[in-house]
């Protein structure tokens, strides 16, 4: 088993998300983390999926992906160069006191303060999942009051693109 | 042209050629049925919805074409489900029409909304939603092109009460451009070339095919294959028929209920040419055992059959006549005298038996209904038993023959399909063989062959038990009959009287011939009930996850 992140061109029509992520629940695999956005063409939008499944068996999902009729195009990123970052917001406890240590912190990683109130502020980081999971560690000293985070999304790195098969 | 919804549904029915429909009509499809009416186009009405599906897939198993399902809203729909899904497993071609409520009321819990096409996601190859009158030609050329070409399967179209009634402008597109769609059809020259490479060197080959080579059409060239190359040929119970049961090499049907010869074939076999078929459980048993020595080639359309149960050495994919008629033109043959000598040594040596002593057997009655019936027969199947033993002892000469619920297996199938085949083929003989379990999952029928003098012969292998199941239990749960047994059911003859058709019946050996011979002679529909022994096994058996060649019974 091991983390594989694949991108998945599809048509943008009602039910569209439903086809694909259902195929992974079918057949008994959990999708870790999903998102959904646009790309250049209208029409098209890009899905990044991370699922936690061995070599063989995401083989298998990506041939049931692609029988489906809206699925234009899949690429595995998981083996080659590419760059993949989420999105995390953390609603943390911020005592007048504790305030300049959060900034403190928020600084080494990069972070952002985006919100804050009497006791507690909104810290906005992106990076790749260990960096993520790094700050949250660091945060929970101060006391996590709520989190919520995007999927992962990801390009390959130079001049390799998922092409559209529409022309 | 300006046409309305429900002008534009029969519009493109008659640009795809499509004579007949099956269905049930109900407050969602009103529009459409008024349609139906006022332009006469031949609807078969069936007494549940299930029954219109399944004679639906019996239409397009039995002709090769598409078969057109209309049905209500809500319960309708979901009455179509299981239909739906036995098609979709045996990748049969349909065209399902659903009504749906009114755009406005979608997802408001209205009267008689179900959300079909979220139901049906997983059991359609793909499903539409008609939202708007403009898209409605466009989803039907997509759909009857879905349906039917690659590996086919059933398409849901759900049209909306309102959209039926609207008028929109109609051009029929003459083809359809579906970007996320491209089927494979030639095989990959190289791949083919190794395969045949392999072939040639193989001193134990043998073909395994399956439901692919009915749906591409490919029987001749199948049989082309294994002459020319003297290799033996097993066939699943979907790909029953497209080898004819007299030929040498054909060694019957694998599996848990297969011959000696064909899972012995498959253990000792060097090469094993898989055509069109799945490596289904029933077929390989334990896998880790199946075809422990060979080199394993697969031929299938669909990619994504290849190495979705057992590792492939040789993935060919394809359309399988294309396939075989390319390996045909590049054909040497190896050295398999031997083998082929050993194989046939197998098959005369342990054939299929049972002894007919005491009770009337289930496969007299089988191998009576095989040799009355000429050769020429359609025959549909319920599943269980009587399935397990129509493909034991019918010689199914032909494709599309054999109209069997293999891959959902499910019971009530047969009766309905038999009524789709007839259909089709109203001057051909169609014989349903049924259990007494199954055939009372679908019984209301008999008012659809009465109503259409749809002369369709129903055999019921009656044992009085759910016999498969029953079987499972004395051989696996120490004869506990939990539940199996139909105590209660109607008396055959007088049902099937009771609707207006004939009803025959046999409870001795030699009742048995006279009885189908009458049946088979009447002009209308009729119903035999044949009382078998109770406790008569399918034999020989494979226990579930077992090796195949690990087999029980049927030595005397």
């Amino acid at each position: 088993m091991g983390k594989r992140v694949l991108a998945i061109l599809v048509e943008d029509r009602p039910g569209v998300l439903t086809r694909v992520s259902g195929l992974f629940s079918r057949r008994g695999y959990n999708i870790q983390n999903i998102a959904v956005g646009r790309t250049m063409e209208p029409g098209i939008s890009r899905m990044t999926v991370t699922v936690d499944a061995d070599p063989l068996t995401v083989e298998q999902i990506v041939k049931q992906l692609n029988k489906q009729i809206n699925v234009l195009k899949i690429s595995d990123l998981t083996d080659e160069p590419s760059v993949g970052r989420e999105l995390l917001l953390v609603k943390v406890k911020a005592e007048p006191d504790k305030r300049g240590d959060i900034q403190q912190m928020a600084r080494t990683f990069r972070a952002r303060i985006i919100d804050l109130s009497p006791d507690s502020m909104i810290v906005e980081v992106t990076g790749n999942n260990e960096k993520l999971e790094a700050f949250l560690l660091m945060m929970q000293e101060f006391g996590i009051k709520e989190i919520a985070s995007t999927g992962k999304v990801a390009l390959f790195r130079g001049n390799k693109l998922i092409r559209e098969t529409r022309n | 042209m300006k046409l309305t919804g429900a002008e534009m549904v029969l519009a493109c029915l008659e640009a795809e050629n499509v004579d007949v429909v099956f269905g049930f009509p109900g407050g969602a499809v009103l529009t459409l049925y008024d349609e139906i009416y006022k332009k006469g186009l031949r609807h078969i009405l069936s007494r549940h919805e299930q029954g219109a599906v399944h004679a639906a897939d019996g239409y397009a198993r039995a002709s090769g074409r598409p078969g057109v399902v209309f049905a209500t809203s809500g319960p309708g729909a979901t009455n179509l489900v299981t239909g739906i899904a036995t098609a979709y497993m045996d990748s049969i071609p349909l065209i399902i029409i659903t009504g749906q409520v009114a755009r406005p009321f979608i997802g408001t819990d209205a009267f008689q909304e179900a959300d079909i096409t979220g139901i049906t996601l997983p059991i359609t190859k793909h499903n539409y939603l008609v939202k708007r009158i403009e898209e409605l030609p466009h989803i039907f050329k997509e759909a009857f092109t879905i349906a039917t070409t690659g590996r086919q399967g059933p398409v849901l179209i759900d049209l909306p009460k309102d959209l039926q009634a609207e008028e929109g402008e109609f051009h029929y597109p003459s083809r359809a451009e579906i970007y996320g769609y491209r089927p494979t059809y030639e095989g990959h020259q190289g791949q083919i070339a190794k395969a045949l490479a392999r072939l040639r060197k193989a001193k134990k080959p043998l073909i395994y095919a399956g439901g692919g080579v009915v749906s591409s059409g490919a029987h001749l060239e199948l049989l082309e294959l294994s002459q020319n190359g003297a290799i033996p040929v097993t066939t699943t119970l979907t790909g029953m028929g497209s080898i004819p049961y007299d030929y040498e090499l054909f060694l019957g049907m694998p599996g848990m209920h297969g011959t000696y010869a064909a899972n012995h074939a498959i253990n000792e076999s060097d090469l094993l040419l898989t055509i069109g078929a799945r490596f289904d459980d029933r077929v390989t048993g334990k896998i880790e055992h199946f075809a422990p020595d060979a080199c394993i080639i697969h031929i299938d359309i669909d990619p994504a059959e290849i190495g979705k149960n057992i590792a492939v050495h040789i993935p060919i994919v394809g359309d399988v006549r294309m396939v075989l008629r390319e390996m045909l033109r590049r054909f040497k043959k190896g050295e398999t005298e031997k083998w082929c000598a050993k194989v046939k040594a197998w098959k005369a040596e342990r054939p299929l038996r049972y002894k007919q002593e005491g009770h009337l057997k289930p496969q007299f009655v089988i191998e009576e209904l095989n040799r009355l019936s000429g050769g020429e027969a359609i025959v549909a199947t319920d599943v269980g038993q009587h399935q397990m033993w129509t493909a034991q002892y019918f010689q199914f000469n032909k494709p599309r023959t054999l109209l069997s619920s293999g891959g959902l297996g499910t019971m009530g199938y047969g009766f309905p399909a038999a009524i789709g085949a007839q259909v089709a083929f109203p001057d051909r003989l169609v014989v349903c063989i049924a259990g007494d379990g199954s055939f009372q999952m679908n019984s209301q029928e008999l008012a659809t062959v009465v109503h259409y003098q749809l002369p369709v012969k129903v055999a019921i292998i009656n044992n009085q038990y759910l016999g498969m199941v029953r079987q499972w239990q004395k051989m696996f749960y120490e004869g506990r009959y939990s539940h199996t047994s139909m105590d209660g059911s109607p008396d055959f003859v007088r049902l099937a009287e009771a609707y207006g058709a004939r009803g025959l019946r046999a409870t001795a050996i030699e009742e048995v011939g006279p009885v189908i011979e009458e049946a088979f002679q009447s002009p209308g529909p009729v119903l035999m009930d044949f009382h078998v022994d109770p406790e008569e096994n399918v034999l020989p058996m494979v226990a579930p996850n077992t090796s195949i060649v690990d087999m029980i019974g049927g030595e005397e």
